[in-house]
């Protein structure tokens, strides 16, 4: 092989061993989950079936609808409270102890996922932490249900995505020049109108980047609805995992599948669109 | 006025802490319980559910499986990554941008479709379900990761580095393993550990492709199903006590020298 020769194909080399691992281990099975999505369960013939019960059955509705519930009420919690708490640490605490702050604030973030709703479970169960102290001094008389109710998986997630987002706030609230407030504040505005109208404004994309990353992940989540709401009321993520499992129904677990992709696409294409409005 | 606002906004700091470290607080605290139940009233300290975790055989292969899963298909991401962000980053090929897309691409779907889309193909070429099918599924995800982090890391000074060593007459692969290797060591060090702690907590993957012998956080979901138990607070503390170590490693050696 001449010099030239080889050194051409160097760079193929290099590339091709990540590219083949993701057409052979990701797109292949994309596809393939794609095409099933159009078979018949018994016999495996071309059809609409699976869409069509998706649409037909309300329980299936149901679940996309209580998908998209927890979700945004779960997005809408998380940056409300994560906001104030990344605001406090990036402009009260003394700058040499933010690092140790914000660490602290994210160090739960690596519990594994499934301990992580185990202990919320232990938190919130019928004879659990919470339900312990408030019978014990008296608020209530008999124990709340939280635990298996889609409250639990609202605290679940917001929890995790609390984390989430006062990393992704903070290092917006950081990125702002001082400069900006200076100016504002020596044209004459309050605290309150530098915030509404200065920081606010500059932090909104890093908001809407949060929060559609918050979307995603809790969308397409099992184990936190799984393990706190129980099977009470299902999540879209459950619903396809009772598919494979109890059923062993792979092309109508595909079509859940590829209309919770379908979802997210959407919220995307929102989310976008919205951002580059913020920008101009 | 002031010192309204000051204990307003320690109040809500520490209201936040208190939420955020509630549930680990209570794993932590009833991993400690001397009694059968971990719930209140608290009856230790006791390190008994530490002793039957760490002599349950189930749990403790479970766990050397989660530590070689996570080693080998770390290694495996990395070095798949680094060698196409070496090549991207390098050498101008056609459609470049595309293929740099197609590699992230996996960024952006859900766990639980990966999993799906790897069972689906697995089943129909006959492939067994295996700790070696999880690794493969976990490769997918932490690929475009790592080839992310080390693209992003490839500056304009290294390839001065390296021009000097082709110029001194090294190879091509003398170049890359003797210079671009090293210089971008903390990159490659943070996207292995990275992917070393998705690996580790990874369940939903593990739970569709592996059988008899998983993961885990797979063993950990089957301990649940004997409802609220000292045993699952043990092994609990033991992966968080893992996962800060892995963390603090990567803050230790890679933030802190990137600052």
């Amino acid at each position: 092989m001449s010099e030239s020769q080889s050194g051409r194909l160097l760079p193929w080399a290099l590339v091709t061993p990540a590219l083949l691992w993701t057409l052979v281990f990701f797109i292949i099975p994309f596809v393939a989950m794609f095409v099933l999505s159009f078979m018949q369960h018994e016999d495996g013939r071309a059809t609409f079936e699976n869409y069509r019960q998706f649409f037909d059955n309300p329980s299936y509705w149901r679940a996309l609808v209580n998908s998209l519930q927890v979700t945004l009420t779960v997005t809408a919690i998380s940056v409300l409270l994560a906001y104030p708490f990344a605001w406090i640490l990036a402009e009260i605490v003394p700058v040499r102890y933010q690092r140790l702050a914000l660490m602290l604030a994210v160090l739960p973030f690596w519990t594994s996922y499934v301990v992580r709703s185990y202990s919320w479970l232990l938190v919130l169960a019928q004879n659990g932490v919470v339900n312990q102290a408030l019978t014990g001094s008296g608020i209530v008389d008999d124990p709340l249900q939280i635990a298996n109710t889609r409250g639990a998986t609202i605290i679940g997630f917001v929890h995790f995505f609390v984390m989430l987002l006062t990393l992704t706030i903070f290092a917006n609230l950081k990125q702002l020049s001082p400069s900006y407030r200076r100016a504002a504040a020596d044209l004459g505005a309050g605290p309150v109108r530098v915030f509404l109208h200065v920081i606010l404004p500059l932090t909104l994309p890093g908001i809407m980047v949060g929060a559609f990353l918050t979307f995603v992940l809790a969308i397409g989540d099992y184990i936190t609805p799984q393990i706190l709401g129980g099977n009470n009321e299902l999540l879209m993520p459950q619903l396809i995992m009772m598919q494979i499992g109890r059923r062993g129904d792979f092309p109508l677990a595909s079509a859940l599948a590829i209309i919770l992709m379908v979802v997210v696409t959407i919220a995307y294409i929102i989310c976008s669109r919205w951002l580059k409005i913020e920008r101009t | 006025m002031r010192a309204a606002g000051k204990i307003l906004v320690s109040a809500y700091a520490l209201a936040i802490y208190g939420f955020i470290f509630l549930p680990v607080v209570v794993l932590v605290l009833f991993s400690l319980q001397a009694s059968s139940f971990p719930i209140p009233p608290f009856t230790g300290p006791s390190l008994r559910w530490y002793e039957v975790v760490l002599s349950d055989r189930r749990l403790m292969s479970a766990l050397f499986n989660s530590v070689a899963v996570a080693l080998l298909s770390s290694a495996l991401a990395v070095a798949l990554g680094f060698l196409a962000a070496w090549g991207f980053a390098r050498h101008h090929l056609p459609r470049s941008g595309l293929m740099r897309g197609l590699i992230t691409l996996p960024l952006t779907v859900s766990y639980l479709i990966i999993g799906m889309g790897l069972l689906i193909v697995f089943n129909w070429a006959g492939v067994p379900k295996s700790l070696i099918a999880a690794g493969i599924g976990h490769v997918v995800i932490n690929l475009p990761l790592c080839f992310a982090i080390i693209y992003s890391q490839m500056g304009d000074h290294q390839v001065t580095l390296e021009r000097a060593a082709r110029d001194l007459g090294a190879s091509e692969w003398k170049v890359l393993f003797l210079v671009s290797v090293p210089v971008l060591w903390p990159a490659i060090f943070a996207s292995f550990f990275l992917a070393m702690t998705f690996s580790w907590d990874e369940f939903v993957i593990a739970f569709l492709l592996t059988r008899f012998d998983t993961t885990l956080p797979v063993e950990i979901w089957n301990l649940l199903r004997s409802g609220l138990n000292p045993r699952t607070n043990a092994i609990g503390s033991l992966v968080f006590g893992v996962s800060i170590v892995l963390a603090l490693l990567l803050e230790l050696v890679f933030f802190r020298r990137s600052r």
